[in-house]
């Protein structure tokens, strides 16, 4: 067979993605965790004293912690298969890939299973978070040295 | 003021819009939730350098700061801040300065999942 045979094969077989229904369950699912995640910024801002500006940082605790519950119980992955992008855009996301990586390999042990992998699906999103981050700061005190821009 | 249903709605529809978006990274760009991961966070720093993160925070709260791109977003935030009291230096000194949060969480409370929970293996 030649590859374009083959290529039109394969278009034929795999099954079509289907991107509208995927995107709806993606933004009704990303948008109630974020709706939960603002419920529990008013209740930071009403029993604690946070103000709208400090909030984002025990939110986001918050909802890892619930990502932990969720995630132990097993129900998160349940949640992913039926959310795709909903379920791992938000950052209970990040929270379910570092957690179940570090309750897969704890047969390995705490050091080297726990510690050693827990990062193995979430390093990537730290890893280019510091560097975009480094170079967008970088670049911006640059220009503002340069005098182009101001903070 | 905006009433409380009000915020409520915003957060819903920014935030399940930035979801929308890595659906479609995902789906049309046929790209892992990996990688799409990684795009939304290096997005989220670049509109923080531009000081377009902020305002979205303002209008939606939760809706932005809970999608993944407002970790590169408080990244960016933090050596940007640093960076204007120090200089050269604050760039890699002011990096977690503002998102320790949700890093440490992840790592405290997968640490504790790790102890007290057993693996579920698959769901099916």
């Amino acid at each position: 067979m030649k590859q374009q045979q083959y290529n039109t094969l394969k278009d034929q077989i795999t099954p079509k993605i289907p991107i509208l229904i995927n995107c709806l369950k993606a933004f009704v699912v990303g948008g109630l965790i974020c709706s939960i995640g603002q419920a529990i910024s008013f209740l930071y801002m009403i029993f604690f004293d946070f103000t709208e500006k400090t909030v984002g940082n025990p939110t986001v605790a918050t909802m890892v912690f619930l990502a932990m519950l969720l995630t132990g119980f097993g129900q998160y992955r349940k949640l992913g298969q039926f959310a795709g992008a909903g379920s791992a855009v938000p950052v209970t996301g990040f929270g379910n890939a570092v957690i179940s990586a570090a309750i897969e390999h704890r047969s390995e042990g705490l050091v080297l299973g726990v510690g050693g992998n827990m990062f193995k699906l979430a390093g990537s999103v730290i890893l280019f978070g510091v560097v975009s981050a480094f170079f967008v700061a970088l670049i911006k005190l640059i220009l503002v040295s340069v005098g182009v821009a101001s903070w | 003021m905006r009433t409380i249903g009000f915020s409520f709605l915003l957060a819903f529809v920014v935030g399940g819009i930035i979801c929308v978006i890595g659906q479609l990274i995902m789906n049309i760009g046929k790209l892992t939730p990996g990688h799409t991961l990684s795009i939304l966070v290096v997005a989220g720093a670049i509109l923080d350098g531009l000081n377009l993160y902020e305002p979205l925070i303002n209008l939606a709260g939760a809706g932005a700061t809970v999608p993944i791109t407002s970790f590169g977003n408080s990244l960016t935030h933090g050596a940007l801040a640093e960076a204007e009291k120090h200089g050269w230096i604050g760039v890699l000194t002011g990096m977690f300065e503002v998102t320790s949060s949700g890093i440490s969480a992840a790592i405290i409370f997968g640490f504790i999942a790790a102890l007290i929970f057993k693996p579920k293996g698959k769901v099916d």
